[in-house]
């Protein structure tokens, strides 16, 4: 093989590998931070120490696992009450349970599966608006 | 190792007959765990049907639709103008339509041109169940044929397959063509397949279905088949009755009072 014929491919490596690792050493230090999510609604305003079915950090983490438990044994097998981990009785509903404390989409649910990226179809079935304090 | 004949003749008879006891040996293992039917609702152990009187409905007005509206109200059904696009759970069909195969041209006069009100029969034997390619509609132990929205694909075999026309296509997105929402319950969305369900959600909190409760006529009878004590076994047992379609097989649990004559008040 002759010198410059390595020349060329050195420069070609080169220039490759900058351009392909563009997009990391462009982006240092510029993470996005993780959305903040509120927790103002009415009815949670309500409450006197607010508490979801959950803990919090299990919920993050499997709110969606929870939910298709949920789904399975409300619409599959007739069930409808759920047994937290405390001993507390909930109604399996997404609609029902879930969004009439988390009444604030944009500011709950969004942030988050905007900042993850991922578009679940929940709402075009289950009405997400304030309800009235029963 | 050297196998002869006897021996491998020996190892294969041991081997089938080994085959041979394995569903009885998992038969016996499996016997104490819990079962599904032991995990359903509050419902189960039941068999649910209706009766529908409809001299009673006539008496009171040929006009009223209040069952249907409160069955449609409470579970969001859209009333969209369009015939060929309409979703309905509950309305009303002529007799020869809704029992096209007991109909004639002599019929009685209050038979002939009076509504019936039709809606899904939650058959014994459902066909919309056998051609749902991913089990989106399905029966309960209670009898209740149900639909899993989240897993139609909106193929509509169960429109097809379904002889009393008693499913709805969503065309459209049905969320447009509500005047109120009811908060408490789903709405569906373009491309799935719905309709009727008995009100399920209703009868695990203990309560009738809306229709039956917002019949003022009392119309509308609700009850369990498998109790001999029940209204339904009752009037079934007292009263001529008949269902959409016998000859089909599928075992409608929505039954018809027909009442002797027009003069008839429907009392018994």
């Amino acid at each position: 093989m002759k010198i410059p014929d390595i020349r060329y491919i050195v420069t070609g490596a080169v220039v490759f590998l900058v351009v392909m690792t563009f997009p990391f050493w462009y982006n240092i230090g510029k993470a996005a931070s993780a959305p903040e999510v509120s927790l103002d609604t009415p009815r949670i305003r309500q409450m006197a120490e607010p508490q979801c079915v959950e803990p919090a950090s299990y919920m993050r983490a499997n709110h969606m696992r929870l939910l298709e438990e949920w789904r399975e044994r409300v619409v599959r097998q007739g069930e409808r009450i759920y047994v937290a981990g405390d001993g507390k009785e909930y109604l399996m509903s997404l609609q029902n349970t879930c969004l009439d404390c988390h009444s604030n989409y944009d500011e709950f649910c969004a942030r988050c599966h905007d900042y993850a990226g991922v578009a679940p179809d929940c709402w075009t079935c289950h009405l997400d608006f304030p309800r009235e304090s029963k | 190792m050297r196998t002869g004949r006897r021996s491998f003749l020996k190892i294969g008879a041991v081997g089938g007959l080994g085959l041979v006891l394995l569903p009885a040996v998992k038969g016996f293992a499996g016997s104490g765990e819990p079962r599904d039917s032991a995990r359903a609702g509050s419902t189960a152990g039941r068999k649910w049907a209706m009766v529908v009187d409809m001299q009673k409905c006539w008496e009171r007005g040929k006009g009223c639709r209040d069952c249907i509206l409160a069955c449609h109200r409470t579970h969001n059904v859209p009333e969209i103008p369009d015939p060929e696009e309409e979703v309905k759970w509950v309305w009303t069909e002529r007799f020869e339509h809704a029992f096209p195969e007991q109909a004639h041209e002599y019929l009685a006069e209050h038979l002939r041109d009076n509504p019936f009100l039709v809606l899904c029969n939650h058959c014994e034997n459902p066909p919309c169940v056998r051609v749902c390619p991913t089990k989106a509609t399905f029966k309960r132990d209670d009898g209740l044929v149900m639909m899993d929205y989240h897993r139609c694909l909106g193929c509509r075999y169960c429109m097809a397959a379904c002889p009393y026309g008693a499913r709805s296509f969503n065309f459209r997105d049905p969320r447009p063509y509500l005047r109120e929402l009811n908060p408490a319950f789903p709405t569906r969305e373009k491309g799935v397949v719905e309709k009727c369900n008995f009100c399920a959600e209703r009868l695990e909190e203990g309560l009738l279905p809306a229709c039956v409760e917002g019949c003022p006529a009392k119309a509308l009878v609700f009850g369990d088949l498998d109790d001999p004590g029940s209204e339904v076994r009752r009037i079934l047992a007292g009263s001529y009755t008949i269902v959409r379609k016998p000859e089909l097989g599928t075992r409608p649990k929505v039954y018809y009072v027909i009442n002797p004559g027009a003069g008839n008040s429907g009392g018994r």
